[in-house]
């Protein structure tokens, strides 16, 4: 085996990270992905200060029009622009996907850190708790509580931070389980490891031993659960919008224009076909950014 | 084996409870009360409301009212829609058969992609049809059912004409005619929901199958000079769906929710479009009814998964 190593690396000494990246290049659908995900992060975040069309303005004479030099997506059944109006919506559909996403992982890291290191009742409860929450019915759940919550958490966030928070919160709160499942799990095996065992023969805390020594080596199958959940997330957010029980109507997320277009297909397919696209392409690249990570961060993997 | 299935009757029970803890806990911490109606109504004289109020125990502790809920719940007095006026149990039940059959034959479609495509993957691992298939799989579970809906109306319904995009229970024709006409109706329903099941599967059948088959007791079998049909079907595919028979019931609630979805394109009168309709009327006895439901039926699919569990793995004994 060392013989097939070239002499210069050998003294180089490659970090994990360097290791996993190296790794992470070898998935080429990853690697593309990766690409477009920047690609459009870029467009949603920089898009609005390169296109200034206004994502309201009417325009009567030119309604359900396919894609023309004035309206590279085409216009809805008032005129709007659809480019403008999805440059918009794009930011809010991965703002809520990230968020979701820091509030999923937050909550399962939590519960699984709990639970892995406290062995006993507490553990039980806790994947108890994980258990139960994996067998609710997730998107009639979803449903009701919006249906319940959407007008006090209104009168105290405004119309779209409402919206915006609570969708958030009710994502985040279905999608923490399998992070804890991974951590609990990560946390079992660790623990026994000879090196906490040194750090507490060093007289490590508990909280030192968990913060410095666990977590840290825990963290590779966190980043890939956290990179399939904003994909889970944007699609359950989109989902809900589609239902016409997301964001209001003035608010063009991408769900709102699949909805808002499902009743002109005939006429007007472009409408449905961009956001619907723009949905695919994005949950496709974070999934296979995701599957290239699982290839990168997976230590019992030699490549 | 009876034995067994009152055991894990015995564990699905707190399950059961946890789900309407959270079920009532949702309803009784929501702002506003479901008498809201009655309380803005100016034709409802305060006392009356009082009175109202006082005897149907909505000013009792919580516990108590929690214990009255669950046991009406129980008892399957789930109270009258707001809008039809109809026993809440008589318009759930009346749609619940749609729901199961749409999501029954769409699983059935799903595992008779995934379980042959996934083997074959990983039978010849990154061979051209492993790595033509993992990426068409992570394709297709890429595409939200709402949009597969959309583009399969697009392209069958709008573009080609071949099948109708809304589904009708009143179908005019009679017999035979009207057989083909509900099967020309569910074809893309069930596809929707299918493939997008499918192809999720898929990648499990896919890994199951790979870890399983390098196996010692697989080697064994080869090296006694059995096919490869016979070591494959026998040998691998047994082991290998133990796992995603757990998965399987482990999606469940994903599933359901692609059924609301998939219901409310194509307006198929089932549970997820009664769910849908009374949101959007705030039809509160619906809503927790269809929820409850959806939730007994979760619960009940992870049943059988463990039933099946049992039967694929002999290991586990009916004790």
């Amino acid at each position: 085996m060392a013989s097939s190593i070239p002499a210069s690396r050998t003294d180089r000494p490659v970090s994990p990270w360097g290791e996993a990246w190296r790794r992470f290049r070898r998935h080429r659908m990853a690697v593309s992905s990766l690409g477009v995900l920047a690609a459009l992060v870029a467009a949603v975040v920089l898009g609005p200060l390169a296109w200034h069309m206004p994502i309201d303005a009417l325009d009567f004479s030119a309604t359900m029009q396919g894609p023309s030099a004035a309206h590279p997506f085409g216009t809805d059944d008032l005129g709007q622009d659809l480019l403008a109006r999805m440059l918009y919506g794009g930011r809010i559909s991965l703002a809520v996907g990230i968020a979701a996403m820091g509030m999923a992982v937050l909550v399962g890291v939590t519960v699984g850190a709990l639970a892995g290191i406290s062995r006993g009742p507490l553990d039980a409860a806790l994947m108890w708790l994980t258990d139960l929450f994996l067998s609710l019915p997730q998107l009639p759940l979803l449903l009701l509580l919006i249906y319940l919550f959407r007008e006090p958490l209104k009168a105290v966030f405004g119309p779209e931070g409402g919206v915006f928070v609570m969708i958030v919160l009710v994502i985040g709160c279905f999608g923490w389980m399998q992070v804890a499942r991974l951590v609990r799990a990560q946390f079992f095996s660790l623990r026994e490891k000879e090196f906490v065992e040194a750090a507490r023969a060093l007289g490590a805390t508990t909280t030192r031993v968990v913060w410095r020594h666990i977590l840290p080596n825990a963290l590779g199958p966190v980043i890939v659960a956290g990179t399939i959940n904003v994909a889970a997330a944007i699609i359950a957010e989109s989902t809900l919008s589609f239902l016409g029980l997301g964001f209001p109507p003035d608010i063009p997320t991408w769900g709102r224009l699949l909805f808002d277009s499902k009743d002109h297909l005939d006429i007007a397919a472009h409408w449905a076909l961009f956001p619907g696209g723009a949905i695919f392409l994005t949950v496709m690249a974070i999934n296979f950014v995701g599957d290239g990570l699982r290839d990168a961060l997976d230590p019992r993997r030699v490549l | 084996m009876g034995a067994f299935i009152l055991r894990r009757l015995a564990l699905a029970l707190p399950s059961l409870l946890g789900i309407s803890v959270v079920l009532f806990a949702v309803l009784a911490l929501a702002p506003g009360d479901p008498f809201a109606e009655l309380a803005t109504n100016s034709n409802v004289p305060p006392e009356v409301r009082v009175h109202l109020r006082a005897s149907l125990g909505l000013d009792d502790p919580v516990a108590l009212r929690y214990l009255h809920w669950l046991v009406a719940m129980l008892r399957g007095d789930w109270g009258f829609s707001f809008i039809s006026r109809v026993d809440v149990t008589t318009l759930i039940w009346q749609r619940v058969p749609v729901t199961l059959g749409l999501i029954g034959a769409s699983q059935l479609l799903a595992l008779a992609i995934a379980i042959p495509v996934g083997t074959l993957s990983a039978v010849r691992p990154y061979s051209w049809f492993d790595r033509i298939a993992s990426t068409l799989a992570l394709a297709g579970f890429s595409l939200p059912t709402f949009f597969t809906g959309i583009l399969l109306i697009l392209v069958f319904s709008i573009k080609l004409d071949w099948l109708p995009f809304v589904y009708r229970s009143d179908v005019e024709a009679t017999g035979w005619a009207a057989v083909v006409e509900h099967v020309r109706e569910a074809i893309m329903p069930v596809a929707v929901l299918g493939l997008f099941q499918g192809a999720g599967w898929t990648r499990y059948v896919r890994s199951a199958v790979l870890d399983v088959v390098r196996l010692d007791h697989v080697t064994t079998a080869r090296s006694k000079g059995l096919s490869e049909r016979v070591v494959i079907t026998r040998h691998v595919l047994r082991n290998a769906l133990i796992p995603v028979v757990t998965l399987v019931a482990l999606q469940m609630p994903t599933v359901f929710g692609g059924a609301i979805v998939t219901e409310q394109i194509f307006r198929i009168p089932g549970i997820g479009s009664l769910l849908i309709d009374a949101i959007l009327r705030n039809d509160t006895p619906v809503i927790m009814g269809v929820t409850f439901v959806f939730s007994m039926l979760v619960i009940l699919f992870n049943l059988v998964a463990d039933l099946l569990y049992g039967l694929l793995d002999p290991r586990i004994a009916y004790r």
